[in-house]
């Protein structure tokens, strides 16, 4: 069961995924789009979407910052666990209840505002309850063990057993004794990350960075395949 | 000097007459899809009125076009690249349903499975948004011929700039119809809004175009567009805009409007400019020279300099030679009779007006004066100040004196042909009283009243081996081709239906050996 959980399980949804975005950028780039629904309703999105995605950015941070610098890096540079531990906790907290409440004022949008449900599909309500359950759980996650708990050290198992996913030697034991709700946490986490390249979820690897350094006129030729002439 | 061919339509506005049918062929042949319901790529507004998008012109509210720096440098009015991007989560300026309209249908199966009754059973208007009973409030040309009246052509923002005096007299002033495609800017907003870099102009025609494929729906573009003439399907998540209906265009036919247009009022030909100067004219410090400033980036067709460095270019003898038979040369440059709309947006439009002299002549004739009368009609251009103080706030950034010198040269016109329509000699006086020959007058008059086809559709084909696909598109269904902003038949993730196989979405099929 637990080679299942902890090892087959996170190579079939990374694969899943690093696969599925291969496809869809070959196959659907037509469809890779944020399908916004701004048009229909402005007042709300201007609230809930900043704080959602701005939020979301945050947590992403802290999490490649908790999940793939070792302890001992961290330790090296003078930062003591203590320190660390109460950064994580007011950071992890402050960006979770931002992203975790824009979330919520977009799903309320989404059902209460007429156009912006006719235009929600099934496939959209299936990718919000995955990523509404990550969020939730990474959320309750941190508040309780941190914040009501004495604290749970996932730097000494969740962390280092990721890492070792990465490095193809999957170390099963460290995530036996993770809390449910940790666990729970993860493994939503990579449902949500296998079913991401077919929803819309997939406009997050359109981050538009070369805006910053690109002429503001483009140019191209008819066919499409030269470059700009300017 | 780097020489560049860009295509350009030319509208003269004393001839429309409001009828709407390059609207309605347009929708029929570019929008007429779902996502796209609200979508005008062309679209006629009575002038004065709110326009399409209500109240679009009013830049301190919808931030489109360029401002101009201290420095002298352009940004875009909504704020550089750095802003467009902390912004990108939820555009501030982008209009919403609201200020285009909910578009609607009717309840037609409520006709045939009404039971009978003693009324006649009515279909009800219901919403395409919501699906249920809607009231219509309001549409692209809800304000038809000043329909509403004061209270609803108060709004607009052009109106708001003229005095307030001459704002209550407007109603027997005048009105016209401004009929309006995308602008195929030289300096285009949209492009330079665009966080993916999927708009772009196309080096060989200048037309504007947005890459389907390469749009990712950040909408930046809608309020980058200073005239909102681009629109988010809702359906597909991807930004649409006029396309100069360029598989026409490519074969040498003229823009489905300008084909379809009842007054035969567009005008479209080639004008040649010069690249590397637009960024300057574009940045000239006051609004009222910009008009000039575009007009200088414009390149001689005639000069042998021109014609060498435009061969340098690349550009081919016939594309050249169309140039120099370009209607919209001869309007724009050799008889100054037309006009950019809104030049202080800083785009440097490409779709230029011939201003509406019958406003002048309808309100001399309501007064009992000869409205065909030359010294009546200068007078006349220069006592109504409305018509003149409107138009310039439309097209020279409110500087009457081009427009009062277009007026007055179209006024020429008509009392010059007068004459010899009675069979009196011509007086070459009139003529020169706006600073042309008898021989020009004729000329200008022959291409504004009765050119035929070919001298008022000057569009040299492309060049491309592949001119039969071109063809193909041409008269088959404009929405299948690939890069076309329709693609209607295309199916993507979000619109397949989980059986089929679709052309596209999957790698073809090996053939069985």
């Amino acid at each position: 069961m637990n080679i299942i959980l902890w090892a087959v399980l996170p190579y079939a949804s990374i694969l899943t995924f690093a696969l599925g975005i291969a496809w869809r950028y070959r196959y659907d780039r037509y469809g890779w789009t944020t399908r916004s629904s701004q048009l229909y309703e402005s007042a709300t999105l201007r609230w809930g979407s900043p704080m959602f995605h701005f939020g979301l950015l945050l947590v992403l941070g802290g999490h490649a910052t908790g999940l793939l610098i070792p302890k001992v890096w961290t330790e090296a540079v003078g930062i003591s666990n203590h320190t660390y531990h109460l950064m994580a906790v007011f950071l992890g907290t402050v960006s979770g209840i931002c992203t975790v409440a824009g979330l919520a004022v977009l799903l309320c949008r989404r059902w209460l505002v007429r156009p912006v449900l006719k235009a929600t599909t099934t496939n959209d309500h299936m990718m919000y309850a995955v990523l509404a359950a990550t969020l939730a759980l990474g959320l309750l996650a941190t508040v309780r063990a941190n914040t009501i708990g004495d604290g749970y050290d996932y730097r000494e198992t969740v962390s280092p057993w990721l890492r070792s996913i990465f490095l193809l030697r999957p170390d099963i034991d460290l995530m036996a004794t993770v809390p449910t709700n940790l666990q729970a946490h993860v493994l939503t986490a990579f449902a949500l990350l296998a079913v991401w390249p077919f929803t819309r979820l997939v406009h997050a690897f359109s981050a538009p960075v070369g805006y910053l350094t690109r002429p503001y006129v483009v140019y191209r030729n008819r066919d499409g395949l030269g470059p700009a002439r300017r | 000097m780097r020489v560049m061919a860009q295509l350009a339509m030319v509208m003269n506005l004393d001839k429309c007459i409001g009828c709407h049918t390059c609207s309605v062929t347009c929708k029929q042949a570019w929008t007429n899809r779902s996502g796209v319901e609200y979508a005008w790529f062309n679209n006629v507004e009575t002038r004065p009125g709110q326009g399409y998008p209500r109240t679009y012109q009013d830049q301190q509210r919808w931030q489109g076009g360029w401002v101009r720096s201290a420095r002298g440098r352009l940004r875009p009015r909504a704020g550089g690249r750095l802003k467009r991007l902390l912004s990108i989560f939820a555009n501030p300026k982008l209009p919403t349903l609201r200020d285009y309209y909910e578009p609607w249908t009717y309840d037609y199966e409520h006709l045939l499975s009404s039971p009978p009754a003693q009324q006649t059973p009515v279909a009800q208007p219901i919403s395409q948004m919501t699906g249920r009973p809607t009231a219509i409030t309001w549409s692209a040309n809800w304000d038809d011929s000043l329909a509403g009246g004061n209270e609803v052509a108060s709004g607009d923002p052009i109106l708001a700039r003229v005095s307030a005096s001459v704002r209550l007299e407007y109603e027997n002033a005048f009105m016209f119809f401004l009929p309006r495609i995308c602008e195929h800017c030289l300096n285009p907003s949209c492009a330079a809004s665009c966080p993916s870099g999927a708009i772009y102009k196309r080096v060989e025609d200048g037309i504007v175009l947005i890459d389907q494929n390469r749009c990712r729906g950040w909408r930046m573009c809608v309020t980058g567009c200073p005239y909102k003439k681009i629109y988010f399907n809702h359906r597909t998540g991807k930004a649409e805009k006029c396309t100069f209906c360029f598989p026409r265009v490519e074969i040498g036919q003229p823009t489905v409007c300008a084909e379809t247009c009842v007054g035969r009022l567009r005008y479209i030909g080639l004008m040649l400019y010069d690249a590397d100067a637009v960024a300057q004219a574009a940045a000239t410090e006051h609004d009222t020279d910009l008009y000039a400033a575009q007009r200088s980036v414009f390149l001689d067709p005639h000069d042998p300099s021109v014609i060498a460095a435009a061969r340098r270019a690349g550009i081919a003898e016939d594309w050249i030679d169309a140039a120099q038979r370009s209607p919209a040369w001869d309007l724009i440059v050799r008889y100054e009779v037309a006009l950019p709309l809104h030049p202080e947006y800083r785009t440097m439009p490409m779709v230029w007006y011939i201003p509406p002299l019958s406003p002048v002549v309808e309100a001399l004739r309501d007064t009992g004066h000869d409205g065909e009368k030359l010294g009546n009609l200068f007078g006349a251009v220069e006592a109504l100040r409305i018509p003149v103080r409107y138009l310039a706030e439309l097209f020279t950034a409110g500087d009457p004196a081009p427009v009062e010198a277009v007026l007055r040269r179209l006024a020429a016109m008509r009392a010059y042909q007068r004459r010899i329509n009675l069979g009196d000699p011509p007086d070459e006086s009139i003529a020169e009283a706006v600073g042309m020959s008898g021989e020009q007058m004729q000329a200008m008059y022959r291409l504004l009243a009765i050119a035929k086809y070919e001298q008022r559709y000057v569009i040299p084909a492309a060049h491309t081996q592949t001119a039969h696909t071109l063809e193909g598109r041409a008269t088959g269904c404009s929405l299948d081709s690939e890069g076309g902003p329709g693609m209607g038949g295309r199916i993507n993730l979000l619109t397949w239906n989980g059986n089929d196989r679709p052309e596209g979405l999957f790698p073809p099929r090996k053939e069985p050996v």
